[in-house]
């Protein structure tokens, strides 16, 4: 049951993502983009743990696919893609693709077993999240709060 | 008896599932899910048909004429001529729309409206799909509405769609923020996302006639007042629909949508309307228990479902009554007091629960939110003195 569900999840995000990086019309794009963020969020569901997909589902496809979507809209005057790959991209793209390979490659097998952790709940993150991430999750919140005051004035009108 | 009555629903899908007792465990819970599912969509379709033709009647005895009263006893058939008038209806794609968007988009809106109705408690357990953090699944569904609205208003390609769906998207990113806070002092109270828990918090009663409801609290009842003001932004109501304005942008993200497409966009609006109103009995009104103790053996889902037909009765009461407000107006509504009193709420709750969740902490927590309440109505300023109108870009 679960290997079904895995794969069928693993061919959506794919082929999701390979749409994102194929298509001509940059909204698609951008859509297709929402589309494997939803993918990513069920594999995170297929592995138990409910929260992190949910946010997944919320910040990611809630607000983030949203932000992708205005931005194309309002800085770009024809949202047709030209067709023609850009050498930079191909080269910063193969170069993630290679860190990646090499960071997994590198990593030993896990020759034990992974220990049994219990169920993640939501009081566990909390209580995880109040005492023991306390200060990065304050500098987190800082650093929210000064890009938003930030945007606020870029866009403040000047007075006349 | 009332026991057997309360839980006839669940009975009567243990005898549906009663024939598969010997198959393999996922035949089972894929059965046991689609049951929920036709159920939820048997239920919630009765009652929007039911509501379209109700809000149609109030609204005509508020103005003072007769509402539909020709198809069936009392009009009560409407809905049925309605939905066949939909489904013979041509439906028309814009030459130089996007086809595909624009095909996606309304069946994008319907889902996640439905999708939200899976985690509400409807009765004693009568939850269709309980999972751990349901307050949050609800809405991290809801949140993806504004990207099918985006692809609606794109999709059209016009540009009354795409202003009224910039409009629509605005407004409700805006009120995402005071709703989900306001569900925060109730999360913080009784320490769980999950809709059961949250509605087991609010059992029981003080001498045998008031609840302990969160909506009887201070901070609950000023949270779910602005939880309901919140749900009416997202559900696109009367005094808050600017998305739509026959005179401005004509339908809005909807306007290039004809029959049976447009149809499921008024559905979409109808059932994220149930959706929320659900959430807010469930959170603030004590789900689908009783008001008072006496009253306890009427079934569970009775209470529920009055609930929210009160609930639904005030969202067409207030259309019924108010004019609309300008885009500018919601829009500092939203952030200059929405967003502080949601905040207040928080503090307010947690004053209530340090003072020992009693008389004392009803009344520091009411101090707590007058004072804010005051202070912001003088900081805000409504007696504004308005210059002249001045022209950035048009003159």
């Amino acid at each position: 049951m679960n290997s079904i569900a895995f794969v069928a999840i693993a061919i959506l995000t794919l082929a999701a993502a390979l749409a994102a990086a194929t298509l001509q019309k940059l909204m698609h794009a951008a859509l297709s983009f929402a589309v494997t963020f939803v993918g990513v969020a069920a594999f995170f569901f297929l592995l138990g743990a409910e929260f992190v997909g949910l946010v997944q589902v919320f910040v990611y496809v809630g607000a983030v696919a949203v932000l992708i979507v205005f931005t194309i809209l309002l800085t770009r005057r024809d949202v047709q893609d030209t067709g023609k790959p850009t050498w930079s991209g191909a080269i910063i793209a193969i170069a993630v693709f290679g860190g990646l390979l090499w960071a997994i490659l590198r990593t030993p097998t896990l020759s034990v077993a992974a220990p049994k952790v219990e169920a993640l709940t939501v009081k566990r993150i909390g209580e995880v999240l109040m005492t023991g991430y306390v200060w990065p999750l304050q500098c987190v919140g800082l650093l929210l709060t000064a890009a938003m005051i930030g945007a606020l004035i870029l866009v403040m009108e000047e007075k006349p | 008896m009332s026991d057997w009555l309360d839980q006839i629903f669940i009975r009567i899908k243990q005898v549906l599932l009663a024939p598969l007792a010997g198959a393999p465990d996922w035949v089972m819970q894929i059965v046991s899910s689609l049951i929920n599912i036709f159920a939820l969509l048997g239920v919630f379709l009765t009652l929007f048909a039911l509501i379209s033709v109700l809000e149609r009647k109030i609204l005509g005895r508020m103005q003072n004429r007769y509402g539909p009263n020709r198809v069936g006893p009392f009009g009560l058939f409407q809905p049925v001529a309605d939905g066949i008038k939909m489904l013979i209806k041509e439906d028309i794609v814009p030459v130089r729309a996007d086809k595909i968007v624009h095909f996606l988009a309304p069946i994008l809106i319907a889902a996640t409206a439905i999708l939200a109705l899976g985690v509400i408690p409807y009765g004693r357990n009568m939850t269709p799909f309980v999972i751990d953090g349901g307050i949050l699944f609800f809405f991290a569904v809801g949140s993806t509405t504004e990207l099918a609205v985006f692809m609606a208003g794109w999709g059209s390609n016009n540009k009354f769609s795409m202003l009224g769906a910039m409009r629509a998207i605005a407004q409700m990113i805006s009120y995402e923020l005071p709703l989900i806070i306001t569900v925060l002092p109730v999360v913080m109270v009784v320490g769980s996302l999950t809709p059961d828990r949250i509605v087991a918090a609010q059992g029981g009663y003080i001498f045998g006639i008031v609840p302990h409801w969160f909506v009887v609290t201070p901070w609950g009842a000023a949270a779910f007042i602005l939880f309901f003001v919140s749900g009416l932004v997202e559900s696109n109501r009367t005094p808050f629909d600017v998305p739509e304005g026959e005179s401005e942008i004509v339908a809005g993200h909807m306007t290039e949508y004809s029959g049976f497409k447009y149809a499921t966009f008024f559905m979409a609006e109808y059932i994220g309307m149930f959706a929320i109103s659900g959430l807010g009995v469930t959170l603030f009104l004590g789900g689908w228990q009783a008001p008072i103790a006496a009253l306890w053996f009427i079934p569970s889902y009775v209470w529920f479902f009055a609930k929210l037909g009160t609930l639904l009765f005030v969202y067409i009461w207030i259309r019924g009554t108010l004019p609309r407000a300008r885009v500018d107006q919601i829009m500092n509504f939203a952030w200059k007091f929405m967003l502080p009193m949601a905040f207040t709420c928080i503090v307010a709750a947690a004053v209530w629960h340090y003072a020992g969740r009693g008389l004392a902490g009803w009344f520091w927590s009411l101090a707590v939110l007058t004072a804010v309440y005051l202070a912001l109505s003088q900081l805000i300023g409504t007696r504004k003195k308005f210059a002249a109108r001045t022209y950035r870009f048009a003159e």
